[in-house]
């Protein structure tokens, strides 16, 4: 048993025991950030590069962390900063890369495949730190170590996923991770931003309205809306979204009296949830955030500190 | 030409030709470029004599759309590779579209298309744009264009969104005989799609491309050909619904036809994550990288099985008069970046013919009708009366097909500059091993 991948690309292909190694790994790492010397050796002289190609500051910082904490040096390199606005192709950056021998390369990066093109084409392990609107396998993860401190994982649990479905990682890891552990997962978006088909998925329903998808579930997760979408013609005006879709008090009282609510963040508060909602008791929110440190230590060690090499 | 074509005398082949519905076994004999005569026992003197007992000799293949890049992208191909990547596939003919740099939307770039094809080993058949510099505003000089050597328009890639001038673009081609061969999609519903909408978009989160937004200008540019009474192409087919667009046009007597490529006919969006799509790929040729593998990107995009099946289904009843390759080269390291950022794209020549044979073994087309979409539609779609057909009369371009040769795709070995195919690794059976042009063998495998 265990967990042996050279890469971690998605939740999509773990099978249950890996997910569950995972949060098992993660688990024994959450102690770390309590002590006064926050720091054990596991991954001391290995390099952790972080390539990030979207701006992104808490998932960055929280890798960062991660892999201080297990002692590997961090780097980090965003796009703005390296040679990618020269024209350089990816795959030329990542060979620059390769030649300073790194270890585990966490990437970033706004196209679907980014990081498999990248692991498919050089030795180091690949963390995939969000592709497009593909998954972001380490929020999942973390959502799911979040869950499991509150829910028992497993059949009979039932979590809403509610926003703008079709343009997220979030979403789409999520989708596969808690349907891999057989737990019902409804998703919730205006027609415009739910993507056809997703209903085929076992384990997955569709709903159309918020209070349909709350009604009785034990986690809330909702999605950040983006303004760019407005642009794009997907919703006529935030004010609108956030009265259809909006978490506010009255929704979560659809919802089973202990159910908790997620968000990945960035919240925009007003909009897809009201603050009195994500600073309630039944918010989870900033525990997500610390969880996020400890799933990634995990996820580094089992890629970098043992097994492959 | 003043120089001689040595008299070529092809004997025991099964000669398949559509346009005389016949299929058997006899000798051809090929003199001054031409078919001379066609028979049982042929005793003639020939300057040269091939013995093709267990092949097959077919018209020579057409290709209504192919991109040779030249002029402007050289690197990804040139008139000469593409014409060798042709007879190497068994195309004797191919229509080449109009979006090089600069685009073919005068005569002076159609003349320069010719000037090279003259050391070419295909006949290159340069197609124009409809509108200058295919920016849909304002019609090209197609009168000057036809006169130059143009054999149809099209600003494929795009659509031409102004229907009163795709409008005028029918009526006024119409006056030359020439087809317009429409790359039908609607621009707002493509919009930044890279696939197809379907359940691999949806999973995967890979901007989608609807059926409809091919679907509803097919609707369009079928209308607008009803209304006018005039005869239009529509390019590249993907969906069902387009299909059924062109069946309905057709029995109600619109002059539409239609091709469908043999990436569509063997491939499912599926490939986008999975390039095997089903197929056992050879071992030491198998793509390191099967899912995300840019060569499963095109425009149209690959569709659902259902597709693949309906497409399959309308070119055995005729509903798709023609297989074309919309053969689109592109230099390995343009494709070899993220999924949405690679362009559009696959070459064809040299694998089309395979698979077409491949549709045959599977019991799709029979030889015949093969030919047919391979060679005699496509000649009568551009209006080609020299060929198409191994008639008495016609230009000798024949394919020599060994039906039986099992043969593995390796781009390595394509004549195409170019690699970006979805059927690396395939196991094919069937393949050209003579390409004759007016007579002279000009591709010997």
């Amino acid at each position: 048993m265990g967990f042996r991948r050279k890469d971690l690309l998605g939740t999509r292909d773990l099978s249950a025991d890996e997910i569950r190694t995972l949060l098992e790994s993660a688990e024994s790492f959450k102690e770390i950030a309590e002590r006064p010397l926050k720091k054990v050796p596991a991954l001391r002289g290995k390099t952790v590069v972080n390539l990030f190609f979207e701006p992104s500051t808490r998932t960055r910082t929280s890798f960062e962390i991660a892999a201080k904490r297990l002692s590997a040096d961090a780097v980090n390199i965003s796009a703005s900063t390296s040679s990618v606005v020269k024209g350089e192709s990816l795959l030329d950056t990542v060979d620059n890369l390769q030649a300073m021998a790194p270890d585990i390369i966490v990437v970033r990066h706004k196209s679907v495949g980014a990081a498999h093109l990248i692991a498919g084409h050089i030795g180091a392990s690949v963390v995939n730190a969000g592709d497009g609107a593909n998954e972001h396998p380490t929020q999942a993860l973390l959502d799911l170590l979040t869950i499991s401190a509150h829910k028992k994982l497993g059949p009979g649990l039932r979590v809403a996923i509610i926003g703008d479905i079709a343009h997220s990682r979030v979403a789409r890891s999520n989708i596969w991770a808690l349907t891999t552990l057989g737990i019902t997962v409804r998703v919730c978006a205006p027609p415009t931003m739910l993507p056809r088909g997703l209903e085929n998925i076992k384990g997955v329903e569709v709903c159309r309205r918020p209070e349909e998808a709350l009604d009785g579930v034990d986690v809330v997760m909702m999605l950040r809306i983006q303004l760019e979408r407005q642009d794009r013609l997907l919703f006529p005006s935030l004010r609108d979204y956030a009265a259809i879709f909006g978490l506010n008090r009255r929704r979560l009282a659809l919802a089973r009296p202990d159910a908790i609510v997620m968000h990945p963040g960035p919240m925009n508060r007003g909009v897809e949830i009201t603050s009195d909602v994500a600073d309630s008791e039944q918010a989870v929110i900033l525990s997500q955030v610390s969880n996020g440190v400890a799933l990634r230590m995990a996820v580094l060690f089992l890629l970098g500190g043992q097994g492959h090499e | 030409m003043s120089e001689t074509i040595p008299s070529l005398l092809l004997k025991n082949g099964r000669l398949i030709d559509a346009a005389q519905a016949l299929d058997g076994k006899f000798d051809i004999f090929l003199v001054d470029g031409k078919v001379s005569k066609i028979g049982i026992g042929l005793e003639v003197a020939a300057d040269r004599t091939l013995d093709l007992e267990g092949l097959w000799v077919l018209p020579g293949a057409i290709d209504l759309h192919v991109h040779l890049r030249e002029p402007g992208y050289e690197y990804k191909e040139t008139i000469l590779s593409g014409a060798q990547a042709a007879v190497a596939g068994g195309f004797t003919s191919i229509a080449c579209m109009a979006n090089t740099m600069p685009i073919n939307d005068n005569a002076a770039v159609t003349r320069f298309i010719l000037e090279q094809a003259r050391a070419a080993p295909a006949k290159v058949l340069p197609i124009a744009a409809i509108t200058r510099a295919m920016q849909g505003e304002v019609l090209v000089e197609m009168g000057d264009l036809v006169a130059a050597g143009a054999v149809a328009f099209s600003d494929d890639g795009k659509t031409v969104p102004d229907s009163k001038l795709l409008r005028h673009a029918l009526e006024y081609a119409s006056l030359f005989g020439k087809p317009l061969l429409c790359h039908c999609q609607d621009n707002a519903l493509f919009a930044d799609g890279v696939i197809h909408e379907g359940m691999i978009a949806a999973q995967h989160g890979l901007a989608g491309i609807p059926a409809l937004a091919e679907e509803i200008d097919i609707a369009r540019t079928i209308m607008l050909a009803e209304y006018l009474k005039v005869p239009v192409h529509i390019c590249h087919l993907s969906t069902r619904g387009g299909i059924a667009l062109v069946r309905q046009g057709k029995a109600r007597g619109v002059r539409v036809t239609a091709e469908a490529t043999p990436h569509h006919l063997f491939l499912s969006e599926e490939a986008v994550v999975d390039l095997a799509c089903g197929e056992t790929l050879d071992e030491d040729l198998k793509p390191a990288m099967l899912c995300y593998n840019t060569n499963s990107k095109m425009s149209p995009p690959l569709r659902t099985a259902a597709d693949v099946a309906a497409l399959r289904q309308a070119l055995a009843d005729g509903t798709i008069d023609a297989i074309a390759t919309d053969h689109a080269p592109h230099e390995a390291t343009e494709k070899a970046v993220e999924y949405d950022l690679a362009p559009f794209g696959v070459v064809g020549l040299e694998t089309a013919l395979a698979l077409a044979l491949r549709l045959v073994r599977e019991g799709v087309l029979t030889p015949l009708q093969l030919v047919a979409r391979m060679s005699q539609t496509p000649a009568a779609i551009l209006g080609l009366n020299d060929r198409g057909s191994l008639a008495t009369g016609m230009a000798a371009d024949l394919t020599i097909v060994d039906p039986e040769c099992e043969w593995v795709v390796d781009p390595e070995k394509f004549y195409s500059k170019a690699r970006n195919t979805p059927f690396t690794g395939w196991r094919l059976q069937g393949r050209v091993v003579r390409t004759i042009v007016d007579g002279r063998v000009v591709f010997s495998l």
